[in-house]
């Protein structure tokens, strides 16, 4: 398309980028805004500035952030239940995708749909039940409940992910494997799960953020302060605005710094898994 | 992994080992998933509150008579409609519009895009907050802009049943639009330049490339988008409790999902949330079923 830039194409240019950049300040300007509001000084929380480094800024609530309050352990409390729900999904998907990719069995065409349709339920219908659940169990207040809870929540998603995956790795080395005296673990384990290395990254940082930064749910199974993950513990700093607000917006500047660079590494494979679903209907 | 390493899967059918395969998973999604939802069919037939925690009995249909008999049950619906069609309609415009604003030459694109997709990336709790605390009467950064720029009275966001709504609906629309927006882009370089080449010597205008061209070629990769982000709209309890902090002002703010959610678990009204929940699940299933055997019957149009 080799045509002569007319002046009211200029225009139209001018005014789309112009667009453009009021739609990315308005996406950057919250996140400005909470970046400036963690390094008020705690004297100057309540300001009326509209300024972006406002006056006598510090560092000071990240300091108190770790020191004073149990944001350490809130976050520990968040790794190492978003890493068990990470290698249980990762187990979990990456065997039932394979059988849902390779054999055919019977009630395989309905156990697909029926993982499509869990993703329609509504966020409390099963969590109500598996509260109630947990209350007769006594795992209220315990990290086996919320960890089964999140794991079934990334599992649909992984499964289907990881079969898209296996099903473009083609059949014949497999068979090659076989041939060579493998038993059909054997091929799975050394040939097929090896090559399916990007899904299995991507299964497991799914996982891990399903589990990262979950508030409805850890919100009636945790309970008490100590066993906190980092949202609860953030909402906590939100409530109190007035006196914490410094530390609710240093706190939720570090959840949110992995959360991003994952998503931000995540994102391709996520969106053509999405699409290529939709191309397949 | 040792116990499966230790049998011989030579000797197995290979359907026997895709059972093996399956089982963990499956015990998994059986004791998580279709268990609890057998046990909310009960308990949606059942008296189960609070007060009847121990001692609950089956009462029949009653709750879901309740359901259907309280006039809260039709205003929180048609606020759940409003919702999703609001904040679907944004996401979509928005998002395809950008999308095509980035498909076109730009200098700095791919820094551009990954910036549009901060919302998406940023944890749904974290942006509710944030844009609570924005929308904080006296030191929000909202009504301080609205104050010093626009000369305007500041707004009461979240004391007030319709403006409250509102700053739930600016929420949601300002995290969803990425999501479409990435999807539409992914669509639009999939369109073969050669077919606007071919629009141009016909004379077209771009208005009518856009509904002749972009349109139905966006159409198959949009549909399932859209469905998925209708889907997801309408069962987001995230933004509206944290935003609105659980409905206030006096319950005025809830759509369907966030009802349930505080009549289970801040009235301890079990069966009937429970009941409730089936409903909306009922209501989720049918629209999609409708949409999606809608959406191909057109598609077999084309």
């Amino acid at each position: 398309m080799k045509k002569k830039r007319t002046i009211p194409q200029k225009i139209v240019a001018y005014v789309l980028y112009f667009l453009l950049l009021g739609f990315t300040i308005a996406v950057l300007y919250p996140i400005v805004n909470v970046f400036s509001i963690s390094m008020r000084p705690s004297d100057r929380l309540l300001s009326t500035s509209l300024r972006i480094i406002p006056e006598g800024a510090s560092f000071n609530a990240y300091k108190v952030l770790f020191t004073e309050t149990p944001f350490l352990l809130w976050f520990l409390n968040s790794v190492i239940i978003a890493a068990v729900v990470m290698i249980t999904g990762v187990a979990l998907a990456s065997t039932a995708g394979y059988a849902f990719s390779r054999f055919n069995f019977y009630g395989k065409k309905s156990a697909m749909v029926s993982l499509l349709v869990t993703q329609m339920f509504p966020p409390t219908m099963l969590l109500l039940p598996m509260y109630i659940m947990l209350l007769k169990l006594h795992l209220i207040n315990s990290y086996l409940g919320i960890i089964v809870i999140y794991t079934s929540t990334a599992l649909p998603f992984c499964v289907w992910q990881m079969k898209g995956y296996y099903d473009t790795i083609p059949f014949s080395l497999e068979e090659a494997a076989r041939i060579d005296g493998s038993t059909r673990w054997g091929a799975f384990r050394k040939v097929v799960l090896p090559l399916a290395a990007p899904a299995l990254v991507i299964t497991a940082l799914f996982s891990f953020m399903t589990a990262w930064a979950e508030y409805v749910v850890a919100a009636q199974v945790l309970q008490d302060t100590s066993l906190f993950t980092l949202p609860l513990g953030l909402k906590q700093f939100e409530a109190s605005m007035s006196t914490q607000w410094g530390l609710y917006a240093a706190g939720s500047l570090i959840v949110s710094i992995p959360a991003v660079a994952l998503f931000l590494f995540l994102s391709r494979w996520l969106i053509s898994g999405l699409t290529l679903g939709g191309v397949k209907g | 992994m040792a116990l499966l390493r230790s049998f011989d899967s030579e000797r197995l059918s290979p359907s026997t080992f895709a059972y093996i395969l399956m089982i963990p998973a499956a015990i998994v999604m059986f004791g998580v998933v279709i268990y609890p939802f057998l046990y909310n069919v009960v308990l949606s037939f059942s008296n189960m509150s609070l007060r009847h925690f121990k001692d609950w009995h089956i009462i029949g249909f009653k709750q879901y008579e309740r359901v259907f008999s309280g006039k809260i049950f039709y205003t929180v619906f048609f606020k759940t409609i409003i919702w999703t069609v609001v904040n679907v309609f944004f996401h979509v415009t928005i998002g395809v519009g950008l999308a095509m604003i980035l498909n076109r030459k730009l200098f700095g694109k791919a820094a551009i895009r990954t910036l549009l997709i901060l919302p998406w990336a940023i944890p749904q709790v974290i942006v509710a907050l944030t844009w609570r605390s924005m929308f904080n009467y006296e030191y929000g950064a909202i009504n301080l802009f609205i104050a010093q720029y626009l000369h305007m009275a500041p707004v009461e966001w979240l004391g007030k049943p319709l403006e409250a709504f509102s700053a739930c609906i600016i929420t949601n629309v300002w995290l969803g639009f990425p999501f479409m927006m990435t999807i539409a882009l992914g669509g639009l370089q999939s369109i073969p330049q050669e077919l606007y080449e071919a629009a141009d010597i016909d004379g077209a205008t771009g208005w009518q490339k856009f509904w002749t061209v972009t349109v139905p070629l966006l159409r198959p990769v949009m549909i399932p988008a859209i469905t998925l982000g209708i889907i997801w709209t309408f069962n987001n309890v995230n933004i509206i409790w944290l935003v609105s902090n659980g409905g206030e002002p006096s319950d005025q703010t809830h759509i369907l999902v966030s009802y349930v959610y505080k009549a289970a678990f801040n009235l301890y009204r079990y069966g009937y949330a429970a009941a409730l929940s089936m409903v909306i699940f009922a209501i989720l299933l049918a629209f999609s079923l409708f949409f999606l055997k809608r959406t191909k019957a057109s598609e077999a149009a084309y």
